[in-house]
């Protein structure tokens, strides 16, 4: 049977200073990272790179004493990084402001702590902007192309059994991420990297996919990639990493994107999907399907007759349809499962029967309406730099200057959460993942966490050696396993003495 | 059986439309002018937005991702 999705989203911000002749991307996105850091100085932990030797785990937790230095000065480790007592994680990577969420356990949740990421983006850039002289300002954009051919990613992670052959990832899933994008593109004017001519396309990266399998996110950019750091027990667990999909203003996007992929990959650990979908050209596939605004192309596939991009897709949800029935009684969060599938379906016919109809719920076609909208207003060609700009300021965050946003702001934009939900999430975590023990530990405990990972928590409590709590398995450390013992320590040292007596009881 | 002013009542219909017919013509005129109008408006708002897009677009250059 296969797991239940933990999942989270890693999204790397634009970043630009508006009104200055040139700009340090790094020094600019450190400041950012910085101001929102700074609110709270009483944590202070820094993130820990060592890689976790395999321990005993009782309950998901286990303590044992470590290394002082651990996580401390590591020479690797970035300068800024702030561990969100929402669980997730803040940073500078490279020359961008990095939000992961924290992992979650549905793709409801998932929407809600992508869309915090944006508050707190949001509020990082007002603090920040206060040390820059008018009239310069921060504008930092949820995209994934600057429009000259540099990308930058958005990746999702799906915990995935072990068991589970990678070949028969790699053969299940490719079809699937080929064709996700009739509903997952956020919409791109003009083509890049080498891609054919395009006046708009349906998604940002797909230019930037040439090779079917591989490890590499920065060249020569696999669909399937392999990257395997499960970030917990790497006996039981992998840690997909998908690395196509566009950053999605729309909550529905994220919500259909994500909902998608993780039921998908449970019918591929449960046999359902194997390798009946497989395409004949994946590649070439991703850029033609991203050009094919009215959905009339169709794809040589190795098992079956040629298939449009939807009808490969309605096979995927098909199949869903049953199977999220079947398995009512083993997800906590069936509803939203069952939601996912029903909205998917609905998606994948308004596509083809008339895709403007969801000018109010994908990106790609909210984007298209208003800039061809905006281009009969004023005559305008496809290449103008006003069309270029439209597309770019859709993705700025900023409430009063992000086009998005005023689309919203104006009634425009279905949501599917509320503003509060998305307010909530910037500080607390999920309640039913391993985010649930490390976000509370960072809120009750903040001066004593010294360090953290996604797999385990360092403790300093100035009595004692420091202490290692491993969270080795992505669904335990819930609120329903761990929230009593929380709320019954006062102190960190009691929360330790906790855990410890809890272990030898249940070794 | 309809009296004689009934009938002549829906043959009026035919020719001239009923008062609550042309209400709804005008009201479907007038929520289209009305999305109309918010539609310019918005496009105002969008422009607004474009300002010195030339420059900044051009500018707008991302290294170092992922």
């Amino acid at each position: 049977m296969a797991l239940i999705k933990a999942m989270g989203i890693e999204t790397e911000y634009g970043i630009a200073v508006r009104h200055a002749a040139d700009f340090d991307p790094v020094a600019a996105s450190t400041m950012v990272v910085n101001s929102y850091k700074g609110r709270d100085p009483r944590r202070s932990a820094t993130w820990n790179y060592e890689e976790e030797s395999p321990l005993m785990d009782a309950r998901g937790f286990m303590s044992e004493v470590v290394n002082p230095d651990a996580g401390a000065d590591d020479e690797a480790a970035p300068a800024v990084n702030d561990i969100l007592t929402n669980g997730g994680r803040y940073y500078v990577d490279h020359a961008h402001p990095e939000y992961c969420t924290p992992e979650c356990s549905n793709a409801r949740d998932l929407v809600i702590y992508d869309k915090a990421g944006e508050l707190i983006l949001e509020m990082s850039c007002r603090l920040a902007e206060q040390m820059l002289e008018e009239p310069r300002e921060l504008a930092i954009y949820k995209n994934n192309s600057d429009g000259k051919g540099h990308s930058y990613g958005c990746h999702e992670n799906y915990l995935v059994d072990r068991k589970t052959p990678f070949q028969s990832i790699v053969d299940g899933f490719t079809p699937f991420l080929v064709t996700r994008q009739v509903f997952a593109g956020a919409g791109k004017v003009g083509a890049e990297n080498g891609g054919a001519h395009a006046d708009f396309q349906i998604a940002q990266r797909s230019d930037f996919f040439e090779t079917e399998v591989g490890l590499s996110t920065m060249v020569d950019r696999p669909i399937i990639n392999t990257r395997d750091e499960p970030h917990a027990d790497e006996k039981l667990y992998r840690r997909f990493h998908v690395i196509v999909g566009d950053a999605n203003m729309s909550e529905f996007a994220t919500y259909l994107k994500a909902g998608t992929a993780a039921i998908t990959l449970q019918m591929i650990e449960d046999g359902l999907i194997r390798d009946q979908f497989k395409m004949r050209e994946p590649v070439s596939a991703m850029r033609a399907v991203s050009r094919d605004l009215d959905f009339e192309r169709d794809y040589a596939m190795e098992h079956m007759r040629r298939l449009s991009a939807i009808d490969i897709q309605r096979r995927y949800q098909r199949l869903a349809e049953q199977y999220v029935v079947d398995r009512r009684n083993v997800d906590q969060r069936h509803e939203v499962n069952a939601d996912v599938v029903r909205q998917w379906g609905n998606t994948l016919d308004l596509l083809e029967s008339d895709a403007s109809q969801l000018d109010r719920r994908l990106d790609w076609v909210i984007k298209r309406s208003w800039l061809t909208a905006y281009r009969d207003r004023y005559d305008l060609e496809w290449t103008n730099h006003r069309m270029r700009m439209l597309d770019l300021q859709y993705h700025d965050i900023r409430p009063r200057a992000g086009i998005f946003y005023r689309l919203q702001k104006a009634g425009r934009i279905d949501r599917i959460i509320s503003q509060e939900e998305a307010i909530h999430a910037i500080s607390n975590p999920p309640l039913d993942t391993r985010a649930y023990f490390r976000g509370t530990c960072l809120k009750r405990f903040p001066e004593a966490v010294h360090a953290a990972s996604w797999n385990s928590l360092i403790f300093d409590t100035n009595e004692r050696d420091l202490r290692m709590i491993p969270m080795l398995h992505p669904l335990r450390g819930t609120r329903t396993m761990v929230g009593e013992m929380l709320q019954q320590s006062e102190t960190p040292t009691q929360l330790l003495e906790y855990i410890e007596s809890k272990s030898k009881v249940n070794p | 059986m309809p009296k004689p002013e009934q009938k002549q009542a829906r043959r009026d219909e035919k020719v001239r439309e009923n008062p609550e017919q042309i209400e709804n013509k005008r009201d479907i005129v007038e929520k289209g002018n009305a999305i109309k109008e918010d539609i310019d408006k918005l496009l105002d708002e969008i422009d607004e937005l474009l300002e010195d897009s030339e420059e900044f677009v051009e500018n707008y250059i991302q290294r170092g991702g992922e």
